[in-house]
């Protein structure tokens, strides 16, 4: 049985204003272990907002998360940030990489907020770059770097003390569409070895690599085909245990 | 179960801090010029103010600092001649010596004697010099610290009884070619023979004693009309000059004390403040407003930077980074950043005194604390002209910053 890693209980957001607007209206969801998750949605429509949440970069207004099986509702700032520095990485759109540090030196600023020795973080660093098939650019600045290129350092980064959680928002947003190809052959290669994604996403070629799609619109939180979702969870679930990194 | 919350090592930290300001070195450096500035203007106003406070004390001897000498004022009063007979005591050697820290007293005068000097033994031929007589008091010997080098010093005995016996200078006895006084050789001032009794090898003050044919006060009375002292020399404890300075007058002339001029040695102590007072001032206060431009222009500048790096803070954010580690990072960027201006402006504070005192042929003296201290201030300036950025930093929203590209 996988478990979840992320589990939504009538999570709601609402942000303060005259009046005040209901960004995520109360929504479940589960993310079990090695599920790909694609969340689309038209822009305004809240897909942020989730996706902020469950990167403990924003707070719900009501409801309770449960990350890892952690209720993070009720954490300081500091134990949140603890939280997501440990078992979320991030990709973002525009990747940001610190344009004066090398490649390798972006992916070390992953453990930069937790405890460990700078070689330790180093081997991680470029072990990771490898993963990601960069391990020939390590000391490249990113400047130097094409966008598909900046995107693996950035994934790389993110892999960096195996989250639990991969949490990508329009990961492909400023790539061509063969760069985007090969970023998403990335993602697919790492759904296999049994990670966790969520990618918020517009491009429905993207959407449809993911195994699951979560629908958001004006708040409102669905899943179009969640009558597959158990045959697809057990097929994932037997491709978890069968994948070369399990 | 509690998670474990971030965590940010002070090494990290540093590190970060030390990227962030060689990211841009030129940008870094203008940044830190007004407190670089500032501190430089501190470090060489108060390390001037040292230096020149120290030559004063240096030049302070021990031997003008125990002297102390007595001459009738008279650039006051029309009527000089009369009033000098009258002013200097022949006794005041006498009245000085009871003085606690005196060690030493004596008057001096020059005796007006238009004939040469002449020797009995004929050296060279020639046994006719121009030589200057002084009377002096027997306590003169000691106020000047003459050294005897061989015979004696005449006493009181010889001056009460107008004794007709010299003493010579070492220059004035080799002129004269007078070796020996165990023989008491004579010499002619003018017509009158004098015995030797002397010869003064070295003073330590009032060099002309030693090019002179030295006389008792009692004999110059006598033998040429001498009226009265011109001068009192006094040898005092060292300290003991200022007090001594307002005490003889009143024991020389208790009726009219304020017609004495005294010449003590200058209080070291006041010299210093003085200088200290006039060069501080000004350029304390100069260095005080550099100091708060550069506090102002590092605000700025974090301030700017902070917007431009707002991606860079979202991205710390949503590695594991909370408020306080943003903050933090800030804090410790422009606090080192005030930190190696203090540096910079310390080095050039200290190359700015080395410069002057060498120009001034002065030994630099700079405290070594302020070393230390100088630097420190730059790095809290730092510290508190990245406050306010820090803040604005820590409460930036990794939402929005993420999204800005």
């Amino acid at each position: 049985m996988r478990l979840p890693v992320v589990e939504l209980d009538q999570v709601q957001r609402v942000f303060p204003g005259t009046p005040p607007v209901e960004a995520l209206k109360p929504a479940d969801l589960v993310i079990y272990e090695g599920d790909y998750v694609a969340i689309v949605g038209p822009s305004g429509s809240g897909k942020s907002t989730l996706l902020h949440l469950l990167g403990l970069l924003d707070q719900p207004t009501s409801g309770t998360y449960k990350l890892d099986g952690i209720d993070v509702s009720g954490l300081s700032e500091a134990e949140r940030a603890g939280v997501r520095g440990r078992r979320i990485g991030f990709v973002f759109q525009s990747f940001h990489l610190l344009a004066h540090r090398t490649t390798v030196e972006n992916v070390m600023l992953a453990e930069l907020y937790r405890k460990g020795k700078p070689k330790d973080r180093r081997n991680r660093a470029v072990a990771a770059l490898e993963q990601v098939g960069l391990g020939h650019r390590l000391d490249a600045f990113p400047t130097t770097l094409s966008g598909g290129e900046r995107q693996r350092v950035a994934v790389a980064r993110a892999l960096t003390g195996e989250p639990s959680l991969l949490l990508a928002d329009e990961p492909t947003g400023n790539l061509d569409s063969k760069t985007t190809g090969s970023v998403m052959e990335l993602f697919d290669d790492l759904h296999r070895d049994g990670l966790t994604i969520a990618t918020i996403t517009h491009d429905s070629d993207v959407s449809a690599r993911a195994q699951r799609r979560i629908r958001i619109q004006d708040g409102q939180l669905s899943e179009p085909d969640s009558e597959s979702r158990a045959e697809e969870a057990a097929l994932a679930g037997s491709r978890v245990n069968t994948g070369p990194a399990s | 179960m509690k998670p474990k919350k971030s965590h940010l090592s002070i090494r990290d930290l540093l590190s970060e801090a030390a990227i962030a300001l060689t990211a841009r070195p030129g940008r870094t450096l203008l940044t830190a010029m007004g407190t670089v500035l500032g501190v430089a203007a501190l470090v060489a106003t108060l390390g001037l103010a040292k230096t020149a406070g120290s030559q004063i004390v240096s030049r302070f001897n021990e031997l003008e600092a125990t002297r102390v000498l007595i001459r009738p004022d008279n650039r006051n009063t029309g009527r000089q001649d009369d009033n000098q007979v009258s002013l200097l005591p022949w006794d005041a050697g006498d009245r000085l010596q009871r003085l606690n820290g005196v060690n030493g007293a004596g008057t001096k005068s020059r005796v007006s004697v238009n004939d040469l000097i002449r020797s009995v033994p004929e050296a060279d031929g020639r046994n006719e010099y121009q030589l200057s007589v002084i009377a002096v008091s027997p306590g003169t010997f000691e106020a000047v610290r003459a050294e005897l080098l061989t015979g004696r010093f005449f006493d009181e005995g010889h001056s009460e009884g107008k004794e007709p016996v010299v003493m010579l200078g070492l220059g004035a006895a080799r002129r004269l070619n007078v070796t020996r006084v165990d023989n008491q050789p004579a010499i002619f001032i003018g017509d009158v023979p004098v015995a030797v009794i002397g010869i003064i090898s070295d003073v330590a003050r009032e060099p002309d004693l030693l090019n002179a044919v030295i006389v008792s006060d009692g004999f110059a009375r006598e033998q040429f009309g001498l009226q009265a002292p011109e001068e009192v020399h006094v040898d005092v404890d060292l300290g003991a000059a200022q007090l001594i300075g307002t005490q003889a007058p009143v024991a020389l002339a208790p009726n009219e004390p304020e017609r004495l001029r005294v010449s003590v040695p200058s209080s070291p102590r006041r010299a210093r403040s003085g200088v200290e007072s006039d060069v501080n001032a000004l350029f304390l206060i100069l260095g005080g407003v550099s100091l708060l431009v550069g506090a102002i222009g590092i605000m700025n500048v974090t301030l700017v930077s902070v917007l431009e790096r707002r991606g860079e803070i979202g991205l710390r954010r949503a590695l594991g980074a909370s408020r306080s580690h943003i903050a933090s990072q800030f804090l410790f960027e422009s606090a080192a950043l005030g930190a190696l201006a203090g540096v910079i402006g310390t080095a050039l504070g200290v190359l700015t005194v080395v410069g002057v005192s060498a120009r001034q042929q002065w030994t630099p003296v700079i405290d070594p604390w302020l070393l230390l201290a100088a630097p420190a201030v730059g790095a809290l300036i730092g510290l508190l002209a990245g406050t306010y950025p820090a803040w604005k930093a820590s409460a930036t929203e990794p939402i929005a910053a993420l999204r800005s590209t």
